[in-house]
């Protein structure tokens, strides 16, 4: 494909996602917002994709691998810690005290 | 792997989010969710390994240990009360590392002959850019609500110039950068300013308005995310970025609705600043504030037959979510029904107040919303305000001088007795006048939130 038609998939893809984003989001409830926020924050963290991508580049040189260092840290930081703490408020969230959790 | 196996499993990742998201919809399903994503971006952290043209080196396994054990520990030790700045610190990092991301990506293509295209270099001005901010200002949000800095807007004279000067001199050297001038430190010194502008620019903000904050940087960050992937053809990246875009900027305009302010005010009115204007002080006069004894507040409690608690930030900050559901229990025991009025911007970040009653075992349906709550406060004997003031403040409704006209608020006021726990009648975090102290129906229980909460647990059980 050539470097324009790339770049109007991706513009599509990217519209399309907004809309998405938009239709699914509007669906949660205000009471897990703040599960919303801190769920999205992990979902931020596939940056460690691009992280990973910079870091196991060919054209290695001191930058790049110090950056691709720090880079894969903070994504990585980003990932485990959004999704334990999103686990970690959602296991509260119950509808009796005293209910069994969910067998999942 | 080859390029196209890549992307399907890259397709599968982006299912598990949009998943992941539709569980939210629901108590019941988000947790099962959640997990789906976490699968979802394990699939692509290991697709990414496999990819041709990535070398895996001994570093990507140390980095990786390094801040996954930092994420993990933060994570699980973090007190639920401290669950905004832990949020805003994982934004952060994930805004600090798409900047990263950028800079590498600049330094690799700049030096090759030609220029880099224009909208990889769009896409790399954009997430250094956005990411920087979106990096330092999440730290300074953690450093508010961390109170390691002052929470409340820190201001000088001619400070918007200079903000407004440090943001336009970042977009210069990105226009000199566009045109062709591709020189590493130019990029550099983009980052360095954006860095210095997302501090200045979380400064001036209140730590009332923090959801709004924090719901706008976590935006930022997803935004840098896709800009990364347009940078390396990837749409996981560029999906999933806007996908948490969409997110955060919809929550940033619910919070703004409901303190009925545009996100300009709240990002640059430097709301909530101690004002030393006397003019402001009117309301303190016009009436007495009646203080009354833990004793006299269980004796209220223990004759009512319908209980409401509104919770607000006084509540987190004493820890003293579980004690408040003890009481509840205590309360329902003698058949008293007892819900909770949850304002969305009550705490620090959205539906603040929702996890911490979660964790504190409340059952989620006496959790009730804005509209629900406010249709019941005029059958409502006691309405029980734990370290709430803005959300429940009259004046919002009948006082078109007070700053916060207009904002959507907890009718307190209608209810037949109000109850207000305030650790003293210091003003709110906002400097703003309440009105509700001085109302003949409400009484004052002053104190620590979770020392009087105990204290009218124990008062009602021996009643």
């Amino acid at each position: 494909m050539s470097h324009t038609a790339t770049l109007v998939a991706e513009l599509t893809v990217l519209v399309l996602a907004i809309f998405l984003g938009i239709e699914v989001i509007s669906k949660v409830p205000t009471m897990l917002h703040t599960p919303l926020m801190s769920g999205t924050n992990a979902i931020h963290g596939i940056v460690i994709v691009a992280a990973l991508i910079v870091a196991g580049s060919t054209q290695q040189d001191g930058l790049i691998r110090v950056v691709g260092f720090v880079a894969v840290a903070l994504a990585a930081a980003n990932v485990v810690g959004g999704f334990v703490v999103t686990d970690r408020m959602l296991e509260m969230f119950k509808k009796k005290p005293t209910a069994k959790p969910d067998n999942d | 792997m080859g390029t196209n196996a890549v992307n399907l499993v890259y397709l599968v990742t982006i299912a598990c989010f949009v998943l992941a998201l539709k569980f939210l919809s629901s108590p019941a399903t988000a947790r099962r969710g959640n997990r789906i994503g976490a699968f979802g971006m394990t699939v692509a952290i290991i697709a990414t390994l496999v990819k041709s043209g990535v070398h895996i080196t001994w570093e990507m396994p140390v980095a990786a240990a390094i801040g996954s054990a930092f994420g993990l520990v933060g994570a699980r030790r973090v007190k639920m009360t401290a669950m905004p700045q832990m949020v805003a610190l994982f934004n952060g990092v994930g805004g600090g590392a798409a900047a990263l991301v950028a800079l590498a990506e600049f330094h690799e293509r700049a030096p090759a002959s030609g220029r880099i295209q224009g909208d990889i270099s769009v896409a790399i001005l954009l997430s250094a850019l956005i990411g920087s901010i979106s990096f330092s200002g999440s730290l300074i949000a953690f450093a508010k609500l961390q109170e390691l800095i002052k929470g409340r807007p820190i201001t000088y004279p001619g400070q918007k110039l200079v903000n407004a000067a440090v943001f336009l001199g970042c977009l210069v050297l990105g226009a000199v950068i566009l045109t062709g001038t591709e020189h590493q430190w130019l990029l550099w010194l983009l980052v360095t300013g954006a860095l210095v502008f997302g501090v200045m620019f979380v400064l001036p903000i209140g730590g009332a308005d923090m959801p709004v904050v924090i719901s706008l940087l976590n935006a930022f960050t997803g935004l840098a995310a896709a800009a990364t992937g347009f940078e390396l053809s990837n749409n996981v990246l560029i999906v999933s970025g806007m996908l948490v875009g969409a997110s955060g900027t919809m929550l940033t305009l619910l919070m703004g609705r409901a303190m009925n302010r545009s996100i300009t005010n709240v990002l640059f009115g430097a709301f909530g600043q101690v004002s030393a204007d006397p003019a402001g002080t009117t309301g303190a006069g016009g009436g007495t504030v009646r203080s009354a004894t833990a004793d006299d507040v269980a004796v209220m409690l223990a004759y009512a037959s319908k209980v409401v608690i509104v919770p607000g930030y006084g509540m987190a900050v004493a820890q003293a979510q579980h004690d408040v559901h003890a009481l509840a229990d205590v309360l329902e025991a003698k058949g008293i029904e007892v819900t909770y009025a949850i304002h969305p911007v009550a705490g620090r970040m959205p539906g603040h107040m929702n996890v911490l009653l979660a964790e504190a075992n409340v059952p989620y349906p006496q959790l009730k919303e804005l509209d629900e709550a406010n249709a019941e406060f005029s059958r409502t004997d006691v309405s029980l305000v734990i370290g709430a003031n803005d959300v429940v403040n009259p004046d919002a409704r009948n006082n078109p001088g007070s700053p916060i006209y207009g904002m959507p608020i907890l009718n307190v006021d209608q209810s037949q007795a109000t109850v207000v726990l305030k650790r003293s009648m210091a003003p709110g975090f906002a400097g703003i006048e309440n009105p509700l102290f001085v109302d003949p129906k409400t009484v004052m229980l002053f104190g620590d939130a979770k020392e009087s909460v105990g204290k009218l647990a124990a008062g009602v059980k021996a009643l």
